[in-house]
């Protein structure tokens, strides 16, 4: 950790749409700073345009995502004694979208994304008037409710980070996230499948786990979201014995003995 | 930014020098290349060798079930004598075919070999990319039945174990008998903490109300799983060392201790 | 050429200003009752402060105490504002709130359940029973996501990043708001026949503060400059438990859930000292002892722990015990649920918590008592509004959420705050789409308006004055931090006065650098001027950093709001039990559109 009072000095990434370079900025080091800090410093003294993106400062909001040191983090997170004293630090923008200014980048392909989810779609109520769901069953979904879309997963994502071509085709983890929370609801109806299958990609998916790896939620997003959701796209499209005990049945669907709350 | 739709805008920032990753990010995939290529090759040269897989009562995993009768030690006569090339051709493509098609090494071999990508946030080394989306990789889909195949097999591996107890003299246990009875063990983590085995348990449920064993079932796979990167691992050279041991007894450069006559 | 022509224009039934929980389920109302409805907000959909919300949203849903009901909510709510609330809106809010809540589950929320599979409910501040519907220590999250979801399904247009700066008239009536894009510094302008604002609080002028940037009042300038009311403006809620240590995280939040969940507050000498800070006004039903209140989180017919008196009374205990040298090391006192519950039940009920102590203050609040003091958290004050309707005394201006006063009174309970958002977020948003298809003309926009506006947002381009906004910013902070916290004396409060009207001055002489293209020194200027610190403008003319003048009522100090020359108790008037009526505390207005005051109103259950 940099002493307090010595200079730490920031690379950050300066520019716009058509292109910009990474400029150095000395600023002291206090105790327990993070990295969201040091950037208002630099703003506060130094530059005072330099645009950034934040809201809560305590990991909550998903605001303050950039690239320190070439990984993607939550600023308000990553603390300074963090790095090796000495060091400049590296602070980019997201790689995977268009910059904007400075920061700050145009996260519209997630929010274009999000349209394109059929919404939540309960059964019928009880008898009672109630809904009933058991702690067990909410459990596995709440994790992936935990989600803050900072979308550090979007962006460390190579299918879309190395692969511009793809973005039409491929949502990206954070939805993979809210279809498997709204394919494990157990009072939801909606039959989202055949679009996780095809519109949104998930087969381009190949797990390799960046997205897990980045979460500042720790969400399993690869093992208990993504590789879930591939199982059930295997028994609804890739499944021979489903297939052959379909066209034997007559039965669209495999009849899953699914209960609904 | 508007909700109303725009076009997914220009290219992302060319990744400059400075805000690449300045960690060890290359260690873990070479870790992982060198592993898995050791392996890869003795497990070829054990397979071949089509000798020295059976020191009474111990008979090596990679040549378990031994179904052809040219076995030195047969544990099922399904393949004529017309067979004769090493019986562990016969049977090895179920584990190979399990740990190919294994979501976790998957991540492991798509990045340290196919280098998409070769760590977090580092660039993949191809332009294009479909992954798992068009033959070969769609194959990948195969793995619950691999899955099923592999219990069988582990089957067998528990029933050598438990010959491995009959020594010509009476019931007892040898070093070999340990090594048996280990790598069996391992092996059935490894399999029953696998990501299909969990969805075939109880994860294609959306509300488990109804279900108790079941969630049972899949709480207890959900644990394993949590370890399954270890088991991988750990089962891998569990099954290498069981063979060298049988194998090194076989060719008498080690006696085989024995513990309990 | 008109100004329609010279800047991008879109024309709505409705427009709701402000994307948390008020201004969602406003939007989502709205545009349920056929009104064409957008919602703009300044940061990107989803960030706003309600995703900060960590406790609960309080409903008396009565699924773990059956001896709960609206009328013991509409109860502790009353009591816990120090009577100051309009007794109206505490009625609409506590009988409307679980049918919000379970309106939240049927748009997919997933709160923890009880072992019947209904909602389970937590303990929580001044409620006499456990009522916080909750998701561990995330509820905000869980209700802005749901919201927002079901929000962008129904098709309302969201404009993001898009920071509305006035509010335009006609004729007295609201026709419509113009502002400017964040990411390209161009103008926008929105005629419409309703306007809600649902623009929260005014956190951001106090240095240790729960809230984030946005939190500049922008709605209660906005409304005060066409002429609505604000009220209750010196009402400031200091949340007992904030971060103290590292620096640079003070104030960051620490919710209530600890303590509701069985942690408590010690001092320097291990003390649990909240048992000699129970007010006469909540005696009768606080323990005495440590052992009467460790009963209480399982038998709620004990009486409660002192731990959960509420918000105000425990910042003032923490504030007292520090300047009495019973502190902790780095200045607040210490929260403890480590010794108090196991490991596994502290990650599974409070997950941010455990992961904000680990990875910000290096403290594992597992094996550790964490470090806790008062941050600013809320503003009980804003502007008045009709309690059935949400209508502020401007024609066509509809407000919500916490821009909007009378429902907390003088202090609010936790997890009153969340319930508050939906009940009067949907009232204002219902109400407003009501006004706006009853008129049957379009209100016109006034060019001169909107040219004052915009000639006003650009002039910090061309002022030459050396002014820094930050260092303006930080100043402000300061004053209002030093001068105008918790305990508040007459001597400091006109100290502040006249640091504001000094950094009025200064705020003539703030130059901005760069160009309009996403430039937060800019933003942060226009925000400033937002918190009316503006040049040229009476100290009388009241504004959201000018709350030390109403402060100066001495008639005033209850709840949130005490003044030191004088304790708590002492004032005669402290504890009212009359209901008074809600007053307009800053400027003489008409009333007429005043909720209405039921004289005599006794509260159930109230001391005689």
């Amino acid at each position: 950790m940099p002493e307090s009072g010595a200079q730490v000095t920031m690379r950050v990434w300066r520019g716009d749409a058509d292109g910009g370079t990474f400029e150095d900025y000395q600023i002291p080091a206090a105790e327990g700073m993070v990295v969201l800090d040091v950037i208002h410093r630099i703003q506060a003294t130094q530059a005072p345009d330099l645009a950034v993106r934040w809201n809560c400062k305590a990991g909550r909001c998903g605001s303050c995502s950039a690239e320190v040191n070439g990984k993607p983090r939550l600023m308000c997170m990553t603390r300074m004694n963090h790095f090796a004293p000495g060091e400049p630090i590296t602070v980019a923008p997201l790689r995977t979208f268009p910059p904007i200014k400075d920061l700050v980048t145009d996260l519209s392909y997630n929010y274009q994304k999000a349209k394109s989810v059929p919404a939540f779609k309960p059964g019928p109520k009880e008898a009672d008037g109630t809904r009933r769901m058991y702690q067990e069953d909410v459990d596995r979904v709440q994790e992936f409710h935990k989600c803050i879309e900072c979308f550090l997963c979007q962006t460390v994502c190579h299918v879309i980070r190395d692969h511009e071509e793809n973005k039409p085709a491929f949502a990206g983890p954070r939805l993979f996230v809210r279809l498997a929370a709204l394919e494990m609801h157990p009072l939801d109806t909606n039959d989202r499948l055949g679009l996780i299958n095809q519109q949104s990609g998930l087969g381009y998916c190949n797990i390799t786990k960046c997205c897990t790896d980045v979460c500042p939620e720790s969400i399993k997003i690869t093992d208990n979201a993504i590789i879930p959701l591939k199982e059930r796209v295997v028994t609804e499209f890739h499944d021979p014995v489903v297939w052959a005990w379909r066209k034997l049945t007559g039965r669209k669907k495999v009849e899953l003995p699914v209960t609904s709350g | 930014m508007t909700a109303v739709p725009q076009e997914i805008r220009a290219e992302p920032l060319p990744m400059a020098a400075e805000s690449r990753r300045r960690d060890a990010w290359w260690a873990e995939p070479l870790a992982v290349v060198v592993v898995l290529t050791s392996f890869g090759l003795y497990a070829l040269w054990a397979a071949l060798q089509n000798g020295n897989y059976y020191a009474a009562p111990y008979l090596s995993p990679f040549y378990s079930p031994c179904i052809s009768v040219n076995c030195v030690h047969v544990t099922l006569p399904l393949i004529g004598s017309w067979w004769t090339l090493s019986p562990a051709l016969l049977i090895l493509g179920i584990p190979l075919g399990f740990r190919v098609t294994c979501y976790y090494y998957r991540k492991a071999y798509y990045r340290a070999f196919f280098w998409s990508p070769p760590a977090c946030a580092i660039p993949d080394a191809r332009r294009g990319y479909s992954g798992e989306t068009r033959f070969p990789f769609v194959l990948q889909n195969s793995h619950r039945y691999f899955f099923w195949l592999s219990l069988v097999v582990l089957a067998f591996l528990w029933w050598d174990a438990l010959l491995a107890f009959r020594f010509p003299t009476g019931v007892g246990i040898g070093l070999g008998t340990v090594v048996l009875v280990v790598n069996a063990t391992l092996l059935t983590l490894y399999s029953l903490s696998c990501h299909s085995c969990r969805y075939l348990c109880g994860g294609y449920l959306d509300s488990f109300k109804d279900a108790p064993i079941r969630y049972r079932l899949w709480r207890w796979t959900n644990r394993l799983n949590a370890r399954h990167p270890h088991f991988a691992w750990i089962s891998l050279f569990g099954v290498a060392l069981a063979d060298l041991y049988v194998r090194l007894v076989a060719m008498g450069v080690i006696t085989d201790p024995r513990i309990v006559f | 050429m008109s100004v329609e022509d010279r800047f991008e224009t879109h024309e709505y039934d409705v427009i709701v200003v402000g994307a948390g929980g008020a201004g969602l389920r406003a939007a989502i109302e709205a545009s349920a009752q056929g009104a064409k409805t957008a919602l703009v907000c300044k940061s990107l959909l989803g960030k706003a402060h309600t995703v900060m919300a960590e406790g609960g949203i309080a409903a008396a849903l009565r699924n773990v105490w059956k001896e709960d009901g609206w009328d013991v909510h509409f109860r502790d709510t009353m009591r816990g504002g120090k009577l100051l609330n309009n007794w109206r809106m505490a009625q609409i809010h506590a009988q409307e709130a679980p049918d919000r809540v379970l309106e939240l589950e049927e748009w997919g929320a997933l709160f923890d359940r009880t072992k019947e599979g209904l909602i389970l409910q937590r303990d929580f501040g001044g409620h006499r029973y456990a009522r916080l519907a909750h998701v561990g220590d995330r509820t905000g999250l869980e209700m802005i996501r749901t919201l927002q979801q079901h929000a962008v399904h129904k098709g309302i247009d969201v404009y993001m990043e898009c920071t509305i700066q006035r509010l335009l008239t006609d004729d007295g009536r609201v026709s419509g708001a113009c502002g400017y894009w964040r990411e390209s510094g161009k103008l926008i302008l929105f005629k419409s026949r309703a306007v809600v604002l649902a623009t929260g609080g005014i956190g951001k002028i106090y240095q240790i503060t729960s809230n984030s940037w946005e939190y500049t009042g922008d709605g209660m300038a906005m409304g005060l400059d066409v002429g609505a009311d604000l009220i209750d403006m010196e009402m400031v809620q200091f949340h007992p438990t904030g971060m103290v240590w590292p620096p640079s995280v003070r104030g960051i939040l620490v919710t209530e859930g600890v303590r509701g969940d069985g942690g408590t507050l010690k001092n320097s000498e291990g003390r649990r000292f909240m048992f000699d800070y129970v007010p006469d006004f909540f005696r009768a039903e606080t323990a005495e002892t440590e052992e009467e209140a460790d009963a209480w989180y399982a038998d709620k017919t004990k009486r409660r722990t002192p731990d959960l008196l509420p918000r105000d009374e425990v910042a003032r205990a923490i504030n007292t015990e520090v300047k009495a040298g019973r502190g902790s090391p780095h200045g607040g006192v210490f929260l403890d649920i480590a010794s108090r519950r196991d490991p596994e039940y502290i990650r599974r009920r409070l997950p941010s918590m455990y992961q904000q102590f680990r990875e910000l203050a290096d403290v594992d609040i597992t094996k550790e008592a964490m470090e806790v003091g008062p941050t600013c958290h809320y503003q009980m004050g804003g502007l008045r509004v009709e309690a059935d309707t949400a209508a502020t005394t401007v024609p066509g201006l509809f407000a919500a959420g916490e821009v909007a006063a009378g429902l907390h009174g003088a202090n609010r309970l936790g997890g009153n705050s969340l319930s508050d958002l939906v009940v009067f977020g949907r009232r204002a948003g219902l109400h407003a789409a009501e006004y706006a298809l009853a008129q049957s003309v379009v209100p016109a926009v006034d060019d001169g308006q909107v040219k004052a506006t915009t000639s006003a947002m650009l002039a910090p381009f061309e002022t030459v004055g050396g002014q820094n906004p930050y260092t303006l910013h930080a100043d402000l902070e300061a004053c209002m931090q030093n001068l105008v916290g918790i305990i508040r004396t007459e001597s400091e409060l006109e100290q502040a006065l006249d640091e504001i009207g000094q950094l009025r001055e200064r705020l003539a002489r703030v130059s901005v650098q760069g160009n309009r293209q996403y430039n937060p020194g800019w933003h942060l200027t226009l925000d400033l001027h937002c918190a009316r610190i503006r040049p040229g403008e009476s100290p009388v003319q009241p504004g959201l950093a000018t709350h030390p003048r109403p402060a100066l009522d001495a008639d005033r100090r209850r709840g949130c709001h005490s003044l030191g020359d004088r304790a708590q108790g002492e004032s005669r008037r402290a504890h009212p039990r009359r209901l008074p009526g809600p007053r307009s505390c800053l400027r003489p207005r008409e009333r007429r559109d005043a909720p209405r005051r039921r004289r005599d109103a006794r509260l159930p259950g109230a001391p005689a």
